[in-house]
């Protein structure tokens, strides 16, 4: 009875781990995505890396005060714990990061953190130096918008 | 009498004995437990979610556990009638106030029985009620945050038992007295309980924004002891049903002298008549004192009030809205099938269950077919209300639960099995062995119009040899069947806290997808809070030293403070500015006499640290948070008593938000 009892059991094992579900999830798994990744991270020009979120395009005009005002207010209330403008903190200092990094890459480093760290090189080196992973405070995209527009009066 | 009680008791003994000694038969069984698939019928993928959930209370814990059903596995357990250090609940400042009541800070309950609200006679997630037994109290807890966020106690109660039960739109919870008690209290001889005792049955409506209680009315019933309650549904709506024991009123060795009557009662309820009656004025306010806190998920802090009076109304004034349904022999359950025609009493010392006639007692009640009254209470004839019994179906009776093909399961303590039978015909199909010592059961949406009749949670008082010792306490468990066959199927064994009483099942997608995730910084309203790391600050008053502080990935600001004194009262208002899911802090201050706070995104806690020595005393994060959990900590410098060091608070040597460019 006990010998029909693991014979079931291996077999749903086996029966469970070659479906196309479990494939799924095994690679939802970050460590092992990492491992998988490592060596195909390539490092690209970081003004036309866009990074890898939800923002793939964005069209800058003149700096629009308003907005950046309001990017100061949401910056200070969600960012400042770990960022400053002019000195390293837990992250690096912000001044001038939209002339080293496209909007689109800042944004997305904003929105989607998790992911960056994982997928694109220059975030993952940015892990390695700082050791603090970026932390994700959930800013509507309007927000992370607002937050650039500010940084492009820091420069 | 009391040589047939005996040999009752010997016999039963003698069951017991059966039962629990056979080796041979429960072994038998356990492998028939396995013999199909039931392994696969349990087996829930990594990462993969359970179809139900399953509230189990903790009762003597205090606590409300919530497990995955069919997998068994215990997600969560939320603290509700006593403390949980864990969590930092009952020993917080803002959480403090959930444990109040009119005798003062209590850190203990024992709760009993969690049973989800419902809209049109279904179960449908919104907040889940348990009963405390021991100071009568009754809880909400929201099935959004998973957190307790109403404790109102019961006045004029005792063994708050026959509780929380609630109506088919949730109305009403109900909250019963199983131990009668002077009403008011008053200094009198305990043997003068016949007649002078009550059994306070309370209405508490719910407002159905909110979910906010009150007590509404107490109907203050003769002194028996009201042991559980179910509502009417669907055609009986409106009738609130609860058993009864001790109509013999003794006041001691109830064992004995509560088991005289061949029949107790059903007390039926007519509250739609009674809300009526109080709506036009009716029953009179009457003192009392009784604690109602109340949870703030934006000021992150409970309030606790003491009210002074309620409404009580007294039966002979409300003609024709109460009645006793004769039922043998000291019921225990009391339920109610989902068409809402059948009311079974559990007659736990009984061999026989008695199933009454909604339609019935509707005939009896306008043909006045009464057997005289009990404290002016009419007695229906049994006859008259009563569809049938059930004879003979094991030993013990005590809770029964059904499924919607018109299907009752029963639960038997002495003989630890699970019967299946139809309500209808009153004949039993199925019965299995639980091991051992089965008390309640649960099938997800029991106590509704519409019971999801897939699974059923047998919980079982003893457990013996069924797991691995662990010295002379044992954990209580349950058992998962499968109902949906002709033949009940065993399925799984798993350990519960506590005792588990009762509990109450939904399915997952009616609250997995409203399920908080964070407290918005925005909407915190807590005096304390900082919105950001500028805000943070301590400020001296007198010797009470508050720190404003907080918490993100992975530093507290400030981290360094100095210009602490021995004799101050450190208040530490700590504020987890994360807003992301799944990132707690924690933090714990040496020699504080208190647990650990641990902090949801977006919360603010305050805990109290009274220094006795001087030093240079560290804090730090209790809840590993992210790589550099470790380094998360901070120092406090303490001087002696009336020393001059200034009061300095810093963050990497600056002030926290001076550098904010």
């Amino acid at each position: 009875m006990k010998l029909k009892f693991l014979t079931i059991l291996v077999l749903l094992v086996i029966m469970s781990s070659c479906g196309d579900k479990a494939k799924q999830e095994v690679a939802k798994e970050p460590q092992k995505q990492e491992v998988a990744k490592t060596k195909e991270l390539e490092k690209i020009d970081p003004m036309k890396d866009k990074g890898v979120g939800p923002i793939k395009s964005i069209t800058l005009g003149e700096i629009d005060n308003a907005l950046a005002e309001k990017g100061k207010g949401i910056f200070k209330a969600k960012c400042t714990a770990c960022h400053k403008i002019n000195k390293r903190f837990v992250g690096p200092a912000l001044k001038g990061v939209t002339k080293k990094q496209t909007p689109e890459w800042i944004m997305n480093m904003i929105l989607n953190p998790e992911v960056m760290v994982v997928e694109n090189a220059k975030a993952r080196e940015l892990l390695m130096e700082f050791s603090a992973p970026m932390a994700n405070q959930n800013l509507t995209e309007d927000e992370a918008r607002a937050v650039l527009e500010y940084f492009r009066t820091k420069n | 009498m009391k040589t047939i009680f005996k040999s009752i008791f010997l016999f039963a003994i003698g069951v017991t004995f059966l039962v629990s000694c056979g080796p041979d038969t429960s072994k038998k069984s356990n492998k028939g437990a396995i013999s199909g698939n039931a392994a696969e019928k349990v087996y829930v993928a990594p990462g993969e979610h359970d179809s139900h959930y399953a509230f189990l209370s903790g009762g003597f814990s205090g606590q409300l556990a919530v497990y995955g059903l069919p997998s068994g596995r215990l997600f969560r357990v939320i603290p509700v009638f006593s403390q949980d250090p864990e969590k930092g609940y009952g020993y917080n400042e803002e959480t403090k106030p959930m444990l109040m009541t009119s005798h003062g800070f209590i850190p203990w309950g024992d709760s009993h029985h969690p049973d989800i609200s419902q809209t049109n006679g279904t179960v449908d997630g919104r907040w889940v009620f348990i009963n405390e037994n021991n100071t009568p109290r009754i809880a909400r807890i929201s099935l959004e945050t998973f957190e307790t966020e109403e404790i109102i106690e019961i006045p004029n109660s005792a063994g708050n038992h026959s509780s929380s039960f609630v109506t088919e739109n949730s109305e009403y919870v109900v909250a019963g007295t199983r131990f009668a008690v002077p009403f008011p209290q008053r200094d009198m001889p305990i043997n003068e309980l016949k007649g002078n005792f009550s059994g306070a049955l309370s209405f508490l409506k719910i407002d159905q924004e909110t979910g906010h209680m009150n007590i509404a009315f107490q109907i203050k019933m003769p002194g028996f002891n009201y042991d559980l309650s179910h509502p009417g549904r669907g055609k009986s709506h409106g009738w609130f049903f609860f058993s009864t024991y001790n109509t013999e009123e003794a006041n001691s060795l109830l064992e004995v002298n509560a088991s005289q009557n061949d029949k107790d009662f059903i007390a039926a309820i007519n509250w739609k008549k009674i809300e009526e009656y109080v709506a036009n004025g009716g029953g009179k306010k009457v003192p009392a004192k009784y604690a109602h806190n109340l949870w703030n998920d934006n000021a992150h802090t409970a309030t606790s009030v003491i009210e002074k009076e309620v409404l009580v109304v007294e039966p002979k004034d409300v003609p024709g809205a109460i009645y006793f349904l004769p039922t043998a022999k000291s019921p225990h359950g009391c339920d109610v099938d989902p068409t809402g025609e059948y009311i079974i009493g559990n007659g736990k010392l009984a061999a026989a269950m008695t199933v009454h006639s909604f339609t019935k007692m509707e005939k009896a009640i306008a043909d006045k077919a009464f057997d005289g009254d009990a404290y002016g209470i009419p007695i229906i004839k049994f006859e008259a209300v009563n569809y049938g019994v059930l004879n003979q179906p094991g030993l013990g009776p005590l809770h029964t639960e059904f499924d919607t093909r018109g299907n009752a399961y029963t639960t038997f303590f002495i003989s630890s099995e699970v019967v299946k039978w139809n309500v209808k015909d009153l004949k039993v199909i199925d019965r299995h062995p639980v091991y051992y010592s089965v008390g309640h059961l649960m099938i997800p949406g029991g106590n509704s119009r519409t019971p999801d009749d897939k699974y059923l949670v047998a919980m079982n008082k003893i457990t013996k040899d069924r797991y691995l010792p662990t010295g002379p306490e044992v954990c209580q468990s349950a058992q998962l069947f499968d109902i949906s066959g002709e033949k009940l199927e065993l399925l799984l064994d798993f350990p519960t806290i506590g005792e588990p009483h009762y509990a109450a099942g939904i399915a997952a997608d009616k609250i997995a997808p409203k399920s908080k995730k964070i407290y918005r910084l925005e909407e915190n309203s807590h005096p304390y809070a900082v919105k950001h790391e500028g805000e943070t600050k301590v400020v001296r008053k007198g010797n009470e030293v508050h720190i404003y502080m907080s918490m993100i990935r992975s530093h507290f600001s400030p981290d360094n403070i100095e210009g602490v004194r021995v004799g101050d009262k450190v208040f530490f208002h700590v504020t987890n500015l994360e807003q992301d899911y799944d990132v707690p802090h924690g933090i714990a201050m040496i020699g504080a006499k208190t647990s650990e706070m641990l902090i949801m995104p977006g919360r603010t806690a305050t805990m109290i640290w009274e220094p006795k020595q001087v030093g240079v005393w560290p804090f730090y994060c209790t809840d590993f948070c992210s790589a550099l959990h470790q380094e998360m900590q901070g120092y406090i410098r303490v001087s002696a008593k009336g020393s001059n060091t200034p009061l300095t608070f810093t963050l990497d040597g600056d002030i926290p938000g001076t550098d904010e460019e």
